[in-house]
């Protein structure tokens, strides 16, 4: 397996601390197990997770009236942060046209980023690359067949080709914008967010059992640090939320970049 | 000829080390200016700030290689 961290060697005899490693992302399948559909309890969180969104929302926008009720209130101003993010850089029509995958990719991150602080399940659903990668897939595939429907012949010219250069240098330019646009532009979408999560879920791992060692295991003064370790493991989930936010918000933001680049007009 | 010194344990976290300090002080070229013109024309912060956060999402495009190709490189399962 692969140990991120080293366990600490004691050649005393007091107890020893074992860190988190990579194993964390990988609990014992509890649901239909030996068949392709075996769930482990990551797998339940995001099944939960996508179940509690739908009805979230379902709940919000039926019976809509014109003066909006709390909670219908709430879910608008909610759905106004991608559909903002959507015309401020699509204008109103394209906008319009991709707001329904701007705003899933916007609250199926936002949701499943926020599982990792939510005490019961405690591991974000986006820390393995499985849900990342489908986001990403989906992104890179909405703006290819954005830009071939609107420049169909040209869409790939304009991208690997780009015009006003001069011609020998097409050389060294076609393969950095191949390789820039084609293959960066979704490997990037996909780590940035898995990265993000797995890295904030190890921190805040290793801060809850350092602190469970420091007060558990140790005692006498070592008591103090634990309490102070605590005291880091509620700023990390501060952290963490955050983190949550704006991995969501960058995310669809990217998405709607590479739209806007991909549905250029060339000047 | 016996050996002077050695090294044990992971260098895939050199590495990562290695290469986190250029995105790093890329983002912060690219925060750093977003705040220098935002005090310089703070009516346009909203639109300056969706452009950082496009700047910081290219420039830490190579950190988050950086951590993968651990994983990449390695035939850890």
């Amino acid at each position: 397996m692969l140990p991120l961290l080293a366990t600490a060697d004691d050649t005393g005899d007091g107890p020893t601390f074992v860190g988190p490693s990579v194993e964390e992302f990988f609990p014992e399948p509890v649901l239909f197990i030996g068949s392709p559909f075996e769930m482990n309890r990551i797998m339940i969180i995001r099944v939960l997770v996508a179940l509690i969104v739908i009805l979230v929302f379902w709940l919000g926008t039926r019976r809509m009236k014109i003066v909006p009720t709390r909670f219908q209130a709430a879910i608008e101003y909610l759905l106004a942060v991608p559909r903002n993010i959507g015309t401020d850089l699509l204008g109103e029509k394209d906008g319009a046209r991709f707001l329904p995958l701007l705003t899933t990719i916007f609250f199926v991150v936002i949701s499943a980023n926020f599982t990792g602080i939510i005490p019961p399940a405690n591991i974000a659903s986006t820390s393995l690359i499985g849900l990342p990668m489908i986001l990403a897939i989906v992104s890179y595939v909405t703006f290819i067949y954005a830009g071939i429907k609107k420049h169909p012949g040209a869409f790939f010219k304009n991208a690997l080709f780009p015009p006003g250069v001069p011609k020998p240098l097409y050389l060294i330019v076609t393969p950095i914008e191949f390789v820039s646009t084609f293959v960066l532009r979704p490997v990037t979408l996909t780590l940035r967010l898995l990265m993000n999560m797995l890295v904030g879920h190890l921190l805040l791992v290793l801060f809850f059992l350092a602190t469970n060692f420091f007060i558990v295991e140790l005692s006498g003064g070592w008591t103090a640090v634990g309490v102070g370790i605590l005291g880091f493991a509620f700023a990390w989930s501060g952290f963490e939320i955050l983190v949550a936010v704006l991995q969501a918000y960058v995310f669809t933001l990217l998405t709607a970049v590479y739209l806007q680049l991909a549905l250029a007009d060339e000047h | 000829m016996s050996v002077i010194a050695e090294l044990s344990g992971n260098v895939a976290t050199i590495g990562y080390g290695l290469a986190a300090i250029g995105p790093a002080i890329g983002v912060g070229i690219v925060v750093g200016k977003t705040i220098e013109s935002v005090a310089r024309q703070p009516e346009l912060q909203g639109r300056l700030t969706v452009l950082m956060y496009i700047g910081i999402a290219f420039t830490e495009a190579l950190a988050f290689i950086g951590i993968a190709t651990y994983f990449i490189f390695t035939q850890g399962q």
